[in-house]
């Protein structure tokens, strides 16, 4: 089972190469994970989508707290939060498919955002699912290259996961 | 007042009050060695970086307080490596300086460069690079703080050596305030309520100690809630000797290779009460079965350890020394209580040692290691190394009140026994210190007998010698149809020589009698001094 974990750290060098070293020395799986900063400039966020069982969830979480420069920890339940993905996808697009393309955009919710005599590069964000059944749609036409941000993930509502000031 | 910012980390060492320091100097550390000069922390120049941290472990075990170790960049640095692994393992404080090559230099593969946070980032607390010397003050502050508080553990500042010498103003921080680390104190007090029910309800109650109890400082506190609750206890490796051998309360050493009172009264107790134990693999082999039949309280400063290798089913997060205290008050309330029946049923597991008589030549070690303990003052500090000399040592030795067995339990790391007597002995100069090696793990380390003569600490040291590494040996002999390999310690040196090389006396034991007057002769002494005991090669652990 899939768990998006939500890690506010000190915006230090070394804090993401203690996290990342922490998942793989304790053989936590990890899907992605990606790190930015947040309004606070001396706080980043780090989202992670781990896979595994409840107890798993529960140890990351409490391994994560112990590293000194982890503030604070929150595994977001599904249902209870919006989550979101780049990707860009380079595709093999002559000038014969590419309204078949620009359909299958369309119906996605993708941008063209480059063209070429034989290529089109595509940009889409949305959620991990929607993702993969655009890549699915395009696969067919040959990609060549693509690459995705990991997902970022916020709560609904008014609550906000923040720390103390 | 300005000075150079190796003065400053000299001056954060006075602030913490330390007063012995374990190092190996090399040139990227030289700005600092050049400081310590003009204070009085005494330096104590030992033989190899790892030992260096090791006697700082040993030194810590004893005070309770973060110990200092220092050594220089790269190769320096990755030698503490074993050191500070060892102490992560048993969550010892100390703190670890190391020198780093200047700031425009790092990454450039410069000489004796090594990237010594990013390599001991799997064992350690919290590590530092300093790289603004104003951050000194601070990052020591914080360092000294972190090692010692909550679950203690090593901690390391890496300090280049341009750093060390600029020029800063010294303010060294009152108080620490880290948003990131928060170590509980007391426990929940509705969990500390529900514990003590399932304990005064339990028919056949059990108290499991490891080290944690140490680390807290907690030794009163479980002896007093044992006594008036009136509950068995039995230890992990790294809980022996807070409870005295003798004690009716107490069972001995569970874990494969622990005692039979203590393994059945696990197997037997209806209610298991964990403090500062993280239910290690050599500890408790089977959680699963044990969960199954057993209601598991887990006491721990540490919420990581709880639930990480056993279901529990009362967590209680806290530092021992103030949850016993909260738990204490509820059953001093309570009165008296009276388990004599399952402890009768428990002292019918006891057996007592029966030696039979050794092999021509060589002398028992369990009974030598037992003879030790009767004639050892009852404060002795007992360093154990690593092998079978290890459990000979945790379930032979008769621990009595105010005795302390110090040993490398978690990491299991041979040659620690040298150097932490060496560390102990220093932090408490009015105990015997004694320590117990094999022929193995005594000859990763036996050069610091040349620091403790140098330094003149006056240790004891026992080293066991059956030419072979005996556990790996019986490992080969049960588990490999007794191809024996690599197990052979031929080459050794005559360690009476050896001892008589750095002007250490030293006495041999082959047979029954040699062994009472080595004994005798070992707690007599005021000087520091070797006893090789020759033990049969076949001799078995258990």
């Amino acid at each position: 089972m899939k768990h998006t974990i939500s890690v506010l750290v000190e915006n230090h060098s070394g804090v993401l190469s203690r996290i990342s070293g922490l998942f793989s020395r304790r053989g936590f799986n990890i899907e992605s994970l990606a790190v930015g900063p947040t309004q606070d400039p001396s706080v980043s966020r780090v989202t992670i989508i781990a896979d595994g069982n409840e107890y798993t969830v529960e140890q990351i979480e409490k391994q994560l707290n112990k590293l000194i420069e982890v503030i604070k920890v929150k595994t977001l339940k599904a249902g209870e939060c919006m989550a979101r993905e780049l990707l860009l996808v380079k595709v093999l697009a002559g000038a014969d498919k590419r309204q078949e393309i620009m359909t299958i955009c369309e119906i996605a919710n993708a941008k063209v955002i480059d063209l070429t005599p034989t290529t089109m590069t595509l940009e889409v964000c949305d959620k991990y699912d929607h993702l993969k059944r655009f890549e699915q749609l395009i696969a067919p036409y040959g990609i060549i290259e693509m690459v995705r941000t990991g997902t970022i993930a916020i709560q609904k509502g008014s609550e906000v996961f923040a720390h103390k000031k | 007042m300005k000075m150079s910012a190796a003065q400053a980390m000299a001056q954060c060492l006075l602030n913490e009050g330390v007063k012995v320091v374990f190092g190996y100097p090399g040139a990227a550390i030289c700005p600092f060695y050049d400081a310590l000069l003009d204070t009085d922390i005494r330096h104590i120049l030992v033989r190899h970086e790892a030992n260096g941290g090791h006697e700082a472990s040993g030194y810590a075990r004893i005070t309770g307080r973060p110990a200092v170790c220092i050594a220089t960049s790269g190769p320096g640095a990755v030698n503490l490596i074993t050191a500070i692994a060892t102490a992560y393992a048993d969550s010892v404080p100390i703190v670890c300086i190391t020198g780093q090559v200047s700031r425009d230099q790092i990454g450039s593969d410069a000489f004796q460069e090594a990237d010594i946070t990013g390599s001991a980032e799997p064992f350690i607390k919290h590590s530092y690079l300093v790289s603004n010397a104003e951050d000194i003050p601070r990052i020591f502050k914080e360092a000294f703080y972190i090692a010692g508080s909550g679950r203690p553990g090593p901690v390391l500042i890496d300090v280049p050596m341009d750093v060390q010498k600029e020029q800063i103003e010294l303010e060294y921080p009152e108080k620490v305030s880290i948003r990131g680390y928060k170590p509980t104190g007391k426990g929940n007090y509705i969990q500390v309520k529900r514990v003590y029910a399932a304990l005064k309800e339990a028919e056949k109650p059990l108290i499991c100690i490891g080290g944690g109890v140490f680390a807290s400082r907690a030794e009163n506190e479980i002896k007093r809630l044992a006594a008036v609750m009136d509950i068995p206890v039995i230890t992990t490796m790294m809980g022996i000797s807070v409870f005295a051998a003798d004690d009716p309360l107490y069972f001995g050493m569970i874990g494969m290779h622990g005692v039979k009172s203590a393994n059945r009264a696990v197997n037997e107790c209806d209610t298991l009460l964990l403090v500062g134990a993280r239910v290690g693999d050599r500890a408790v082999r089977t959680p699963l079965a044990l969960e199954k039949n057993t209601k598991i309280i887990h006491i721990d400063i540490d919420p990581a350890e709880i639930g990480k290798n056993i279901r529990v089913d009362h967590p209680l997060v806290g530092d021992a020394k103030l949850v016993l205290q909260q738990l204490l008050e509820l059953a001093e309330a309570d009165g008296q209580k009276d388990n004599s029946q399952w402890r009768q049923t428990l002292d019918a597991f006891r057996k007592p040692a029966v030696f039979s008589k050794a092999k021509e030549g060589t002398a028992d070690p369990r009974e030598f290691i037992g003879l030790l303990s009767q004639k050892m003052p009852a404060d002795t500090v007992v360093c154990a190394d690593v092998g079978q000399n290890q459990i000979w040592t945790c379930t032979g030795y008769r621990f009595k009140e105010g005795g302390k067995l110090i040993t490398s339990g978690g990491m299991g790391t041979m040659g620690y026994a040298l150097p932490a007597a060496i560390g102990a002995k220093l932090a408490a100069p009015d105990r015997e210190v004694v320590a117990i090696c094999g022929d193995g793990a005594f000859q990763m380390s036996m050069m610091e007998l040349a620091t403790a003569v140098q330094h003149d600490v006056p240790v004891k040291i026992v080293v066991m010698t059956n030419t072979r590494l005996g556990m790996v040996r019986e490992l080969q002999t049960n588990g490999y149809n007794d191809r024996q390999t690599a197990v052979f310690l031929d080459g050794s040196p005559d360690f009476i020589k050896l001892a008589a090389a750095y002007g250490i006396k030293a006495i041999r034991v082959t047979d029954e009698d040699s062994m009472r007057s080595a004994a005798q002769a070992l707690a007599d002494e005021k000087g520091i001094m070797l006893v090789e005991v020759a033990v049969d090669k076949d001799y078995p652990t258990l």
